[in-house]
């Protein structure tokens, strides 16, 4: 048995806060000097040239990449050989909002009715998934609404097969256009129920960017609505070339006979995630 | 022709003063890089919805719109130290419903990221009016751009506040000109099938 603090999960929600919003992972880093490279728009080129600019400012003056410094979602991978000694779902929530205050964060979150702001930035979404084992794994994904806005879900009939499933992921990255900030991470859902395929689009964000998926079928499909989505030239912020998106990552669960759910959940360029184990 | 005649790789910006002197917003064509100096005011969707609040009661509103640049902003707040946070664009479609009544009132400019709706579009025309975008995901660096922030109207709505920015070499991409060419348009129809 493993007993971890109330407040070391507290601690490591605010302090992942807190970093997500001014230091940009390695892996979208990564892919964003790679799209560059690549870039064929002699615009688009410059406008990564900045984006890249933008992440360095960030880090190093402690201004965030984006001021929509999200919604977070905090997907917490629990063994079951931990005990959290204190409150947990108060724990998270209370690491967002410390976060929020202590790194100069935008509240973005207001109640849907009176649009009222929270004014703390919480609630923050929380899933949490059961294992065997000794690990607590917490993953921060704070995620600003220009992206998550142009996501969508279908539920297609079977009928519709494979094609129809990515024709709906690649009409839906296509017609947000320059919404959500292109270069974009797309992250799909595809089977399951209505709410399992929403979740497996976000959590496959989680991925390193472009890291393929698993199945060797799943990963072909990605390349192709990679290279599918790309093919259409919308490309940076709109302004056009051959990297509307950085990477698409499918995850898959079996799903009812009848049905086909396909989740579509669209990250922006400024993908920021963290994650720490306890 | 390609709207694209201004590439920033060349650093080939056209520099505006704002706001606008007669005939300046008119001249603008969709495709250029301009960056803008001076006085621009900032609102979002509360913003929005309580200007066009103050309209429908017969109410005046916080500043005069007439000639001016609306930069459609939430900025994160400023550190001890600085003037403002990260100050990026938002997505513009989500003002189109307002946009219009404010384009009557003399509003010559609106500034965000992303494409406009026909009557925004339409109604621009009419007025003469135009629509750039900045850079979405650089709120770092175009914080550097500003260099004075005062809070206008709206304070209980947070982020969501008016805000006037003094602003000094802004960069910004003109979209829709006055004459009703359209940049994204232009693109998603020559660039399909690059990649």
């Amino acid at each position: 048995m493993k007993i971890i603090e109330a407040e070391a999960v507290t601690d490591a929600v605010r302090r992942m806060a807190v970093d997500a919003a001014h230091h940009l992972e390695p892996d979208i880093l990564d892919a964003l000097l790679a799209a560059r490279d690549r870039e064929t728009s002699p615009l688009a080129k410059n406008v990564l040239g900045m984006l890249i600019v933008n992440a360095d400012i960030a880090s190093r003056e402690l201004i965030p990449a984006c001021q929509d410094t999200g919604i977070c979602t905090v997907f917490l991978t629990l063994g079951q050989e931990v005990t959290i000694r204190g409150g947990l779902m108060e724990a998270i929530q209370h690491g967002v909002r410390l976060g929020y205050e202590e790194g100069f964060l935008r509240k973005s979150v207001c109640d849907p009715v009176t649009r009222i702001n929270t004014g703390t930035n919480v609630p923050a979404v929380v899933h949490i998934e059961v294992e065997p084992g000794d690990r607590c794994r917490l993953a921060l994904l704070p995620k600003g609404c220009g992206s998550e806005n142009m996501s969508g879900l279908q539920m297609l009939p079977p009928s519709a097969g494979i094609r129809g499933a990515m024709d709906f992921v690649v009409d839906t990255v296509v017609g947000a256009g320059p919404n959500p900030c292109p270069p974009l991470v797309v992250g799909v859902g595809m089977g399951g129920t209505f709410e399992k395929a929403a979740f497996m689009a976000k959590k496959s964000l989680l991925r390193p960017v472009g890291k393929a998926g698993e199945r060797e079928d799943v990963a072909r499909i990605e390349a192709e609505l990679l290279e599918r989505i790309n093919r259409e030239g919308r490309g940076v912020l709109g302004f056009g070339g051959c990297n509307t998106a950085l990477a698409v990552h499918v995850d898959v669960c079996p799903t009812h006979i009848a049905s086909l759910p396909v989740a579509v959940n669209i990250q922006c360029h400024s993908h920021r995630h963290k994650q720490v184990d306890l | 022709m390609s709207l694209l005649r201004a590439p920033m790789h060349t650093g080939d910006h056209r520099k505006i003063d704002l706001p606008f002197a007669p005939g300046v917003a008119e001249s603008l064509r969709a495709g250029e890089l301009v960056h803008l100096s001076g006085t621009m005011y900032t609102g979002r969707d509360q913003t929005h919805r309580r200007l066009c609040a103050l309209l429908d009661e017969g109410r005046e509103l916080p500043v005069d719109l007439n000639g001016q640049i609306l930069y459609y902003v939430g900025p994160s707040p400023a550190r001890p130290g600085r003037v403002v946070g990260a100050a990026g664009p938002t997505t513009s479609y989500r003002m189109d419903a307002y946009t219009p009544r404010l384009l009557d009132l003399g509003l010559k400019a609106t500034l965000g990221k992303g494409p406009r709706s026909m009557p925004v579009r339409q109604a621009m025309k009419k007025h003469k009016a135009v629509y750039l975008a900045t850079f979405g995901g650089a709120g770092a660096l175009l914080s550097g751009c500003i260099c004075a922030v005062s809070l206008v109207a709206f304070a209980d709505a947070g982020p969501e506040a008016m805000f006037r920015f003094e602003v000094v070499d802004f960069p910004a991409v003109v979209i829709n000109d006055a004459a009703g060419n359209d940049l994204y348009e232009e693109i998603a129809l020559k660039n399909r099938g690059v990649a």
